[in-house]
């Protein structure tokens, strides 16, 4: 057992609530359960009686997916409670949803919701554990958690890796948990975009700026692509969608000028042709599929770790 | 309840004990045969205070808010005049509304309410509101404010300004320049990139008393800022008052106290236009209080119901309470810092405010003559703060738990308590 000392906070709200130990720890047991997806039966007893509610308030079929099937692959129940045609688009309060599922139980709500710091008032008011699951533009730290994973399995390491993260940061929850998260492991971040969508403060981030994509990707082992929201396509944020690509897309001649063993990392779902193109996306230095993957893996991690407490018994895998 | 007073051994405006002899509304020279004695050994007596800035939510929000809680609060809180805002439901934009306002105010007899005048109709920035017309009311309104809406459109803003001169008043402006703060949440700065709050930038409120402050002195106006929250925003005041140009602000006591790290507990109690802005702010904001160039303290007292609180940040309302905490949170910024002493105190709370709303009968020298508006202060007490022992009818107080200096005693209105012991009389 390599982290014996170590444990998670109860609520799973930044990814500055990690410390090194504590994201080695998600990392190592991500990488063990990652095992049970390779059994015919992909079960375990773990989280048996207990139950974990996904209160989604945005549109995630993705996010949502990935954490019903890493719940259920720990053998908890899961309650999927979407904003769409509950109570909530009638006008309750978050406060009342949180008061309903205290009074069901939950054990885990794993919330997705369009406002920052909607997770943190959700933990003020249930007993469980909340996890956050993309806050606005804030947060997202399973995310982060899960493109460490990528990493380290792809590059075999993380401490001291040249991660480029490219786009628009100023309203991704992606990069901020990425670049906190990536920071407390030891890497080097350089996040890459326009002025008008880089934070006022972003020169605090423990992290460098860059405006010169070009300048940046000789010097990365890892790019990170952000999806471009499209109201920021029509916010005056840039002139164009063409001039954004041509300045920040990925496109094939830009892949050329990677290292060899670099790869390329994108959240999903890809705006194909504008931030990153068809060909940089579908080639081997693409981990997005793996991302997906690994996503469940992660996800089972931190609800054991949040729930089931400890490290896993070998014996209980192999089992 | 006794009309003479014997108020015995108060230190006025924090200096020597003297005696203070109060009949039939006024301060007198003698003692009155047959006065009630109030023992005021060691408290400080100040002229009543006077809030240029007050929201007391009637008509149409009286879940949050009325006249009759709002003044009891104030009153607690050592005002004996507060000026209401126009944003309730019906505006305060017609003769009517504002003396309906000036009436529950009488109603109530907590403290004076002077009712604040809409700039335009509806709070809309397009059309001037009946402003003569409030003016000549049984309101007498003199303070004219869009607040919570900026006047905007820079015509409207001279025509404003150059309007209320007729009938000596002044336009208060809430400064914030709407393109620049669509959406915004909190300051703009790096704990809102970090929390992904959406930023409300300086130069919006700065940019905005730049400009009005040239209106002002091209037409000859005077006008006020309302709430001044950033060092920007201090240095173009200071710049006009040293033009000799009529321009006045005040700041509110939140401002001089709190800075925008609370919000990372993203918590909407501390939700506030104009936001909580950095510790550089409310040195600057201090500092421009001690020296005069922001004139006066006003609350900005914002109360709001429990359920438009608790909610995500995002969906909360902007306000907090403030008439009872604002006396101690100005002794806590400035009086315990050493940058203001009792006679300023009542300087920037109580004659000045007076002379930006001309109240003459309010900010007046403790002496014999003046009508008795007076609060009796404990200034060594020590107060945790409570919300829910709050008179207002919100509890959206960002001081709960926190131990704040000094403590209001006593308040006399026109020679009458309002409160004694700390509690309603």
């Amino acid at each position: 057992m390599t982290h014996p000392q170590t444990a998670l906070p109860q609520h799973l709200l930044s990814a500055a609530d990690l410390t090194r130990d504590a994201a080695l720890l998600v990392l190592d047991t991500a990488e063990e359960l990652a095992r049970v997806a390779d059994r015919p039966i992909k079960k375990l007893p773990t989280l048996r009686g207990r139950t974990v509610v996904n209160l989604f308030f945005e549109d995630s079929t993705r996010t949502r997916t990935s954490f019903e099937v890493a719940a259920k692959r720990l053998s908890a129940d899961v309650i999927n409670f979407s904003a769409k045609g509950s109570s909530v688009s009638k006008g309750e309060s978050l406060k009342d949803t949180a008061l309903t599922l205290e009074a069901m139980g939950a054990d885990a709500v794993v919330c997705r919701h369009g406002a920052s710091g909607a997770p943190h008032r959700l933990a003020n008011w249930i007993r469980g554990s909340v996890v956050n699951a993309g806050d606005g533009t804030h947060e997202h730290p399973t995310q982060a958690l899960l493109d460490a994973y990528t990493m380290r399995s792809r590059l075999g390491r993380i401490e001291a890796l040249r991660v480029a993260i490219v786009g628009d940061v100023l309203h991704s929850r992606v990069a901020r948990s990425n670049v906190l998260l990536l920071s407390t492991l030891g890497a080097e971040v350089t996040v890459v975009a326009p002025p008008t969508l880089l934070p006022v403060g972003v020169e605090h981030w423990p992290c460098a700026v860059s405006y010169d994509l070009d300048g940046v990707l000789p010097k990365s082992d890892v790019v990170m692509m952000l999806r471009v929201q499209r109201e920021r396509m029509y916010g005056g944020f840039f002139p164009t969608t063409r001039e954004y690509s041509r300045r920040y897309g990925l496109d094939a001649r830009r892949m050329a000028t990677l290292p060899d063993d670099a790869i390329v990392m994108h959240p999903g779902p890809m705006n194909r042709g504008v931030e990153i193109a068809a060909e940089v996306a579908d080639s081997v230095r693409s981990t997005i599929v793996e991302q997906v993957a690994n996503g469940v893996s992660v996800r089972m991690a931190v609800l054991y770790l949040l729930l089931g407490g400890g490290l896993v018994e070998a014996t209980e895998v192999a089992a | 309840m006794s009309t003479s007073w014997v108020i015995r051994g108060a230190r006025p405006l924090g200096g020597k004990a003297a005696d203070l002899y109060v009949e039939d509304g006024a301060l007198v020279d003698e003692a009155p045969v047959g006065a009630q004695v109030l023992d005021a050994d060691g408290l400080v007596a100040l002229p009543g205070l006077v809030d240029l800035h007050t929201h007391l939510r009637e008509p149409g929000r009286e879940d949050a808010e009325t006249v009759e809680t709002g003044t009891l609060a104030a009153a607690l809180g050592g005002f004996t005049a507060v000026h209401a805002m126009a944003n309730t439901e019906p505006v305060a934009d017609v003769a009517g509304v504002v003396e309906q306002v000036w009436r529950l105010g009488i109603e109530a007899g907590h403290c004076d309410v002077h009712p604040v005048g809409a700039v335009t109709v509806g709070l809309a920035g397009e059309q001037l509101a009946e402003l003569g017309a409030m003016a000549d009311s049984a309101a007498r309104v003199r303070v004219f404010s869009d607040d919570g809406r900026c006047v905007h459109d820079p015509l409207l803003m001279r025509r404003a300004l150059e309007y209320v001169k007729a009938f000596d008043g002044v336009v208060a402006q809430h400064a914030q320049d709407p393109r620049l703060t669509e959406g915004a949440q909190m300051n703009e700065g790096p704990q809102s990139g970090r929390l992904g709050l959406a930023g409300w930038p300086a130069v919006a409120e700065e940019a905005v008393i730049a400009r009005d402050c040239l209106l002002a002195a091209h037409v000859g106006s005077r006008v006020h800022f309302c709430h001044v929250s950033t060092a920007g925003s201090v240095e173009i005041v200071r710049w006009a008052k040293r033009k000799g140009w009529n321009v006045t602000a005040e700041v509110t006591p939140h401002h001089l106290l709190l800075t925008d790290d609370v919000v990372s507990s993203y918590d909407p109690v501390f939700k506030v236009n104009p936001p909580l802005r950095g510790s550089e702010d409310v040195e600057a904001l201090r500092e421009a209080l001690a020296d005069g160039t922001i004139d006066a303290v006003a609350t900005d007292h914002a109360p709001h119901a429990l359920e438009d609180k608790e909610t995500e940040w995002a969906a909360a309302a902007f306000g907090m309470t403030g008439l009872e905490t604002a006396l101690s949170v100005v002794a806590a910024a400035m009086v315990e810092t050493g940058r203001l002493d009792w006679s300023g105190v009542a300087d920037r709370m109580s004659v000045r405010p007076a002379r930006i709303g001309r109240l003459t009968a309010q900010g007046q020298p403790l002496l014999p003559g003046a009508p008795a508006n007076l609060v009796l202060v404990d200034p060594a007490a020590r107060v945790v703060v409570d919300p829910s022992t709050s008179a207002s009818r919100s509890r959206n107080n960002p001081y709960a738990g926190r131990e704040l200096p000094a403590r209001v005693v006593a308040t006399f209105l026109r020679g009458r308590p309002t409160v004694l012991d700390g509690k309603p009389a």
